[in-house]
């Protein structure tokens, strides 16, 4: 038995010392075959290939803003804090390159269509996780994800040929209420349904990995259904939730063809819905889409814009990140 | 079998009648019949597998959380049928707690924890005498009343345990029903649930399950023995074999396969 022992520990170290370590970053073993290898190589080429894309990407976003904020026509501080933002103007002066328009736009659409998703996402991911039986969760929940899988573009046309229509129709004739053509609530209803199943898939998800023993020690001490869901498992469940709202609220704030085509493209500095807005990205794709010439204001200006919404989504990200780190210590 | 069960109806707390429990197609356990007296010990032994657990959630209809079972025959809780029809399954559960084989306290603090049956009872008294006197009577107290918004889940095992007897005891139950409850801890907390439950037992009623035949027979008043039925050892169905003072049934069992078992020959 000692014999047998001291010989495995010492086949052990034998392959321990066979395995050498490439600049550290794969361990290529002698004793495999070489194409074993291969294959470790080729799937660290295609991480690497990520990364590099991911860095080139912000290298020439960001090159390109500090060629805009370099301009003499335009600085930072106006650009944070300014509230015109008239980028076509014959005139470009810092008091014209104002972003908070297009901030306020977008966080406007992101709001709204937050309040439609949210309750909705989380009502569904509460039933799938806790009432629905087996037969109609294996239904409904890739029935949810097909929402997802819906062309935005289509939403867009959705929210100007049906919902901008019903709005004009309750609001306008109804209770006399202005509602633009192009508007914001139309955009951010649409954009809300888009988010659901987001909200709705990751929040049940957090809710189905809540142990089933706390349910039983619930229901074991004469709690409703309604009062395990909302009292021990959606607690429980709580940081899974929460980052799937911030991921769903990203979305919304990234979301450019249906908010473009149902909100137009009228930066504005207000906090009516009925009017058209316009936001971050629906600004670079009319630039983009217009004949603005490369190392022009414009032309740099949607890299500036376009960082700006970049850092705003990071730190979402990273919210969601550390949030998300914290929901994985909830139950041991 | 009968001379034990013949005390007078006041101290009976359940009875079962015909009790059959199934999954789907498959019968777990068949045609129980079994008194539980008031304010003693009840130990449900048996080898894995032939039911024991499903006949303790018989008690506060536990076994209907799950989708496929099936419950036949009757259990009267104070000469009430709970199984009759327009019971509601929770207002059952609120009188007669429950402890679990592991300790599965709520990601909670151990206030909220202990707090978490009184409040959707709509518990009017006092929250905070209410935690102290259940932690009190779980014998955990001491350990804890300095540290009450910490969370449930940093206590030990035996601790976290404790700290479910409290959670269950909060809710001011008639019965606690103990689903192997020491079998996921170390001896010395083991030790502690037991001289617990000594306590426990004046003024409630305790059905134990337990694997740990020395347990059966250090803690408890009486036991029922559960075994797989011999006539048909393919479907796995738990019968009731033999149930009685524990004492007796340690020292001199009437059925031969209660020795076997006791003794340590199967199981």
């Amino acid at each position: 038995m000692q014999e047998v022992k001291r010989v495995s520990v010492r086949e052990i170290i034998a392959e321990r010392k066979s395995k050498k370590k490439l600049f550290g970053l794969f361990k290529l073993s002698r004793g495999k075959s070489v194409w074993e290898n291969v294959i470790a190589v080729g799937l660290f080429a295609c991480s690497v290939f990520t990364i590099l894309v991911t860095l080139g990407i912000i290298i020439t976003l960001f090159s390109e803003t500090i060629n805009f904020f370099s301009r003499p026509e335009v600085n930072l501080w106006d650009f944070l804090t300014g509230t015109n933002w008239r980028p076509l103007s014959s005139n470009p002066s810092p008091e014209n390159f104002g972003v908070r328009p297009l901030i306020r736009g977008t966080l406007m659409i992101a709001f709204i269509s937050g309040a439609v998703a949210l309750p909705i996402g989380l009502g569904s991911a509460i039933y799938l996780s806790e009432y629905a039986s087996e037969e109609v969760r294996k239904v409904l929940k890739p029935a949810l994800e097909v929402l997802a899988g819906i062309p935005t573009v289509v939403y867009g046309y959705f929210a100007i040929s049906f919902i901008t229509p019903l709005l004009q129709r309750v609001l306008e004739d109804g209770l006399g209420i202005d509602v633009s053509f192009f508007n914001a609530l139309s955009a951010s209803v649409v954009v809300g349904v888009m988010i659901i199943p987001m909200v709705a898939s990751i929040s049940e998800d957090a809710m189905r990995a809540v142990p089933s023993s706390l349910r039983e020690g619930a229901y074991a001490l004469g709690a409703t259904k309604f009062e395990v869901a909302t009292k021990v498992v959606v607690p429980a469940a709580l940081s899974g939730i929460i980052a799937a709202f911030i991921l769903a609220i990203s979305r919304a704030i990234g979301e450019t063809m249906a908010v473009m085509i149902a909100a137009g493209a009228t930066p504005r500095m207000t906090l009516n819905p009925l009017e058209s807005v316009q936001t971050m990205t629906s600004f670079i794709v009319q630039v983009s889409f217009g004949d603005a010439p490369s190392g022009s204001i414009n032309g740099q200006a949607i890299y500036a814009v376009g960082a700006t919404l970049f850092v705003i989504t990071f730190l979402m990200n990273i919210i969601s990140d550390i949030v998300l780190r914290r929901f994985r210590e909830v139950y041991e | 079998m009968s001379a034990d069960q013949n005390s007078n109806n006041h101290d009976i707390v359940f009875t079962t009648k015909q009790l059959s429990v199934y999954y789907g197609r498959q019968l777990a356990i068949r045609d129980i019949d079994l008194s539980i007296q008031r304010h003693k010990i009840t130990a449900i032994i048996g080898p894995s597998g032939c039911g024991k657990s499903t006949l303790l959630r018989s008690f506060n209809r536990m076994n209907e959380l799950i989708p496929t079972a099936r419950v036949e025959g009757q259990v009267y809780y104070n000469e009430k049928n709970i199984y009759a029809e327009g019971i509601d399954p929770v207002s059952i559960r609120r009188h007669i707690g429950m402890v679990f084989q592991k300790p599965n306290p709520f990601p909670k603090s151990i206030y909220d924890n202990v707090a978490f049956g009184a409040r959707i009872n709509k518990y009017q008294g006092d929250m905070d005498e209410l935690v102290e006197r259940s932690l009190r009577q779980a014998a955990l107290w001491d350990e804890v009343k300095d540290k009450l918004k910490d969370s449930g889940l940093a206590l030990s095992g035996g601790q976290q345990q404790r700290l479910c007897i409290a959670r269950a005891l909060a809710t001011e139950p008639d019965v606690i029903l103990m689903d192997e409850p020491a079998s996921a801890l170390d001896p010395i907390a083991t030790l502690r649930i037991e001289e617990l439950m000594e306590e426990l037992k004046r003024n409630y009623t305790i059905i134990v399950v337990t694997h740990n035949m020395q347990q059966a027979s250090r803690v408890s008043d009486m036991t029922a023995f559960l075994s797989i039925d011999r006539n048909d050892l393919e479907a796995r169905i738990g019968i009731l074999v033999e149930y009685g003072a524990t004492q007796r049934m340690f020292i001199k069992p009437e059925m031969q396969e209660t020795e076997d078992y006791i003794t340590g020959r199967f199981g």
